[in-house]
C-alpha cells in the first residue's frame, strides 16, 4: 500500500518536471525565433525582470513594454524572473547567445553578477541596469543604471514641508515630527531618511522620534500606537512609503486624533512616499497631504540611453528618472531641492484629483 | 519554627512550574516602569482603552493563539511546527480572496466574512494535516517536513492573492482586528482568550492532553498501551494549523489586507521562543500551556518595552536577544542548581 502510493507520488512529481520543463522551454524558443527575425532595422532588447510581486513592479514592466515596442522599432526579449537570480542569470546567458544588441536588468539582488556581465561584456553587448544597483568589483561591467534617487524623494518632502510651514506661519520649532522609516538598510529608507535628518538640522524642527516600521502596515500601525503613548505632540508623521502610512492612519484614527494638514487646529498631518494608487486616494481624501512619488516608469529613460549608445555618444553612468510630488491642495505649488548629483532642480507640486489617479498607470 | 515554614512555602513556590515564567515577564515590565514611570497607566481614550498594557495584551493575541498550537506539536512530536507564520498568509490570502471576489481591492463584500474565514481556517487546517502526515506518516523530523510549506507557504498565498496585496476596505472586516462596536477591549484579546480557554478544556476534560504527552515521552510505549501514536501527532498538527490560520485572519483583520509578503513573517520562531519561555522542554513530553502563553506575552512585553523606550530601529535585534539570552540563562537547569546550591549553603550557614 505504502508502495503504490510512493510511486505514485513519484509519477505525479516526473508529470509535473515535464510539464514544467516544456513551459520553459517553449518560452525560450518563443524568444529565440523573436531575435532571429533581427535584422538592420530593428533594435533587439532583452529583458530581465524580477517578477511581478507589487502594483510598482507590474508598472515597470509595463513601462518597457510600451517603450520597447514593434512600431517603435524594437524587437523586445521579455523574461520573468520569478524573484530567482539563477533564473536571471540563465536569462542574460540566453540573450548573449541571441546576439541581442542591448541587455537591460533589474536584478533581484545587488551581489553575484560579476561573472555573467563579464560574459555580457566580452560579448560587446552593453548591459543598463534598473531599479535596483548591482554591487560588482568593476564597475566597468554595466554601462548605465537607471533608477530612483530616493535621497533626492526625501528632499523634496522636507522642501515642501519647510516651504508649507512658511506658507502657513508654523515657526519652524513648532514642527514636531516621528519619522516611520523603512527596512532598515533599503536603499529607499537610507536616503529618505537622511533627507529628513539633514532638513531637520537645516530648519531646526523637532525630530521627536525614529523608529522602523519595516515598510509594512502592520508594522506602522504599532510603531504609531506606541509613539502616540510616548509623545502628545506630534504634529507631522513622516511614514517612509505608503503602506507604512495606511498603519499610521489607523493607529492615529483609533486614538482619536484627527489626520489632515490643519496642523495649527490639532491634526496630525501624513507625509508618505510611492504614490501608489491606494496612497494618491488616500491624498484625494485628505488623509496622506504630501505623497513624493518613487516612479516606476523607467522605459522612456533607458530608451533614451540606448539612442545616445546607437549614435555614439557617451552617456552618463548613474541616471534618474524623473519623480514627481503630489500634495492634497495648492499651499505649495512648486519647490526646489537638491538631487544626489548635487544639482538643484525645480519640481512643480501636482494637486491630486480623480483624474490625475485615473490617468497614472499604476 | 516559624522560619521554616516560611522557608519552605518560599521553596514551594519558587519551585512550582510556572515561577520562573511569570518572574521573567515581571522582571520585563518592571524594567519599562524605571523609563517609562507611567508604564502601567491604562486611560481610556476615545471610547477604548489606552495603554502600553493594553497594547501588550492586544499585539500578543496572535502570538498567543501561535504558542497554544506550538505547544501541543512540541510536546507530541519532540519538534516544533516553523510553518506556522507562512500557514497564517496563506489563511489570510484565502480569505481576502474570497471577500474581494479576486479583485485587488474591494469596497463590498463578495461573500459573507464567516464562510471566507472559514475557508481560510480550514485550508490553514490541510496545511497542519499535510505537515502532520509527513511528520507521523512517513516519520520525517518535524523540522525538516514543516520547512517545506515554510517554503512554500509564502508562494501559495502570492499565487492565491496574484502577487498583490489585497484590500477588504469594509468596515465589518476589521472587527476582528479592532473593536466590536463601541466594546473599549480590542476583540484579537477576546479571541485569544477564547481560544485558550477552548484548548484547556479539550486538554482536560478529555484525554487528549494526557494522551499526547504520552506519546511525547515515548511514543512506541503509547502504542503498546493501545495509543494511536500517528493519529495523535496528525491531530496535534491539524490543531496547531488551525490555530495558525484564526491567528492570520485576525492578523489580516488588523490591516484589513492579505500582504502575502509580511502577514506572520518570522512570528513561527517568536512562536517556538514562547513555547521555550514558558519553561516547556522543546524535546518533547510534559508541556505546560500556561507557560507558552505566559511566555508570548513575554515576547510582546519586550518588543513594546523597547519601543516605549525609544531604541533606535537598528539597535532593536540587539536588545532583544540580549534579554531573551538571559532569560534563557535564568531559565536553564544549570543556573538553577546552582541557585538552589547556593540558598542551601545559606540556609544551612544560618542554621549553624
Amino acid at each position: 500500500m505504502k508502495k503504490k502510493v510512493l510511486s505514485l507520488l513519484l509519477c505525479g512529481v516526473m508529470v509535473m518536471g515535464t510539464l514544467v520543463g516544456c513551459g520553459s522551454s517553449g518560452s525560450s524558443d518563443g524568444g529565440s525565433s523573436d531575435g532571429g527575425s533581427d535584422s538592420g532595422d530593428t533594435i533587439t532588447v532583452g529583458f530581465s525582470q524580477v517578477g511581478a510581486e507589487s502594483d510598482w513592479r507590474t508598472a515597470n514592466t509595463a513601462s518597457m513594454k510600451e517603450t520597447f515596442s514593434e512600431e517603435n522599432g524594437y524587437t523586445l526579449i521579455f523574461d520573468d524572473a520569478q524573484q530567482k537570480q539563477e533564473n536571471q542569470i540563465t536569462a542574460i546567458r540566453n540573450f548573449i547567445q541571441q546576439e541581442v544588441d542591448y541587455i537591460v536588468l533589474a536584478p533581484v539582488t545587488e551581489t553575484g553578477w560579476d561573472t555573467v556581465l563579464q560574459e555580457a561584456k566580452d560579448a560587446g553587448i552593453p548591459v543598463i541596469i534598473v531599479d535596483r544597483m548591482v554591487d560588482v568589483s568593476d564597475d566597468s561591467l554595466y554601462t548605465a543604471w537607471v533608477g530612483s534617487d530616493f535621497r533626492a524623494e526625501g528632499n523634496k518632502a522636507c522642501e515642501w514641508l519647510n516651504a508649507f510651514a512658511e506658507a502657513k506661519g508654523i515657526n519652524a520649532g513648532d514642527l514636531n515630527i516621528v519619522d516611520i522609516q523603512g527596512t532598515i538598510g533599503a536603499s529607499a529608507q537610507i536616503g529618505r531618511s537622511e533627507g529628513l535628518n539633514d532638513a531637520v538640522k537645516k530648519y531646526g524642527w523637532n525630530l521627536v522620534a525614529q523608529q522602523t516600521g519595516e515598510f509594512t502596515q502592520a508594522k506602522g500601525q504599532e510603531v504609531m500606537e506606541s509613539l502616540l503613548k510616548q509623545n502628545d505632540n506630534i504634529n507631522v508623521v513622516y511614514c517612509e512609503n505608503d503602506n507604512e502610512a495606511f498603519g499610521a492612519i489607523d493607529a492615529l484614527e483609533a486614538a482619536g486624533y484627527k489626520v489632515g494638514d490643519d496642523i495649527a487646529n490639532g491634526e496630525v498631518m501624513v507625509m508618505s512616499f510611492d504614490s501608489t494608487n491606494a496612497g494618491l486616494t488616500d491624498v484625494l481624501s485628505g488623509k496622506i497631504t504630501v505623497n513624493t512619488e518613487c516612479n516606476p516608469l523607467h522605459g522612456p529613460r533607458v530608451e533614451e540611453i540606448i539612442k545616445k549608445l546607437q549614435s555614439g555618444k557617451d552617456v552618463d553612468q548613474l541616471q534618474y528618472v524623473d519623480e514627481s510630488i503630489f500634495a492634497v491642495d495648492d499651499t505649495v505649488t512648486s519647490i526646489e531641492a537638491e538631487t544626489s548629483l548635487g544639482e538643484t532642480s525645480k519640481y512643480d507640486v501636482t494637486v491630486v484629483t480623480q483624474d490625475v489617479i485615473d490617468g497614472r498607470a499604476y | 519554627m516559624a522560619q521554616q515554614s516560611k522557608t519552605s512555602k518560599w521553596n514551594q513556590i519558587r519551585h512550582a512550574k510556572l515561577f520562573m515564567p511569570i518572574v521573567c515577564l515581571l522582571i520585563v515590565l518592571l524594567l519599562n516602569v524605571i523609563q517609562t514611570p507611567d508604564f502601567f497607566k491604562i486611560s481610556m481614550n476615545n471610547g477604548v482603552l489606552y495603554g502600553y498594557l493594553v497594547d501588550i495584551i492586544n499585539r500578543g493575541s496572535e502570538l498567543v493563539i501561535l504558542a497554544v498550537g506550538m505547544t501541543l506539536v512540541t510536546a507530541v512530536s519532540g519538534g516544533q511546527d516553523i510553518s506556522v507564520g507562512a500557514v497564517m498568509a496563506v489563511a489570510a490570502a484565502i480569505c481576502c480572496q474570497i471577500l474581494s471576489g479576486g479583485a485587488v481591492s474591494t469596497n463590498t463584500l463578495a461573500a459573507p466574512i464567516i464562510v471566507a474565514a472559514l475557508a481560510g481556517i480550514l485550508a490553514a487546517g490541510l496545511c497542519g494535516a499535510f505537515n502532520g502526515f509527513l511528520v507521523a506518516k512517513l516519520n520525517i523530523q518535524p523540522m525538516v517536513a514543516t520547512l517545506i510549506l515554510f517554503t512554500a507557504g509564502r508562494g501559495i498565498a502570492q499565487l492565491v492573492t496574484k502577487g498583490q496585496i489585497t484590500y477588504v476596505r469594509v468596515g465589518s472586516y476589521k472587527v476582528l482586528g479592532g473593536y466590536i462596536g463601541s466594546c473599549p477591549i480590542p476583540t484579537p484579546v477576546f479571541v485569544a482568550i477564547l481560544t485558550v480557554i477552548v484548548m484547556q478544556l479539550i486538554l482536560k476534560k478529555t484525554a487528549l492532553g494526557l494522551y499526547l504527552e504520552s506519546v511525547g515521552i515515548n511514543g512506541s510505549a503509547s502504542r503498546l498501551v493501545g495509543l494511536n501514536s500517528t493519529m495523535l501527532k496528525i491531530i496535534a498538527y491539524i490543531i496547531c494549523g488551525l490555530l495558525a490560520g484564526l491567528a492570520g485572519i485576525v492578523a489580516s483583520s488588523r490591516i484589513y489586507s492579505a500582504d502575502a509578503n509580511n502577514i506572520g513573517l518570522n512570528l513561527e520562531m517568536d512562536a517556538i521562543l514562547a513555547v521555550a519561555l514558558g519553561g516547556n522542554n522543546l524535546g518533547g513530553g510534559k508541556f505546560n500551556l500556561m507557560g507558552s502563553i505566559i511566555g508570548a506575552y513575554t515576547i510582546q512585553a519586550l518588543t513594546t518595552s523597547l519601543y516605549a523606550m525609544s531604541v533606535s530601529a537598528d539597535q532593536l535585534p540587539v536588545y532583544k536577544a540580549i534579554v531573551v539570552i538571559a532569560i534563557v540563562v535564568l531559565q536553564s537547569p544549570v543556573f538553577q542548581s546552582r541557585i538552589s546550591k547556593v540558598t542551601q549553603r545559606k540556609a544551612v550557614g544560618n542554621a549553624a
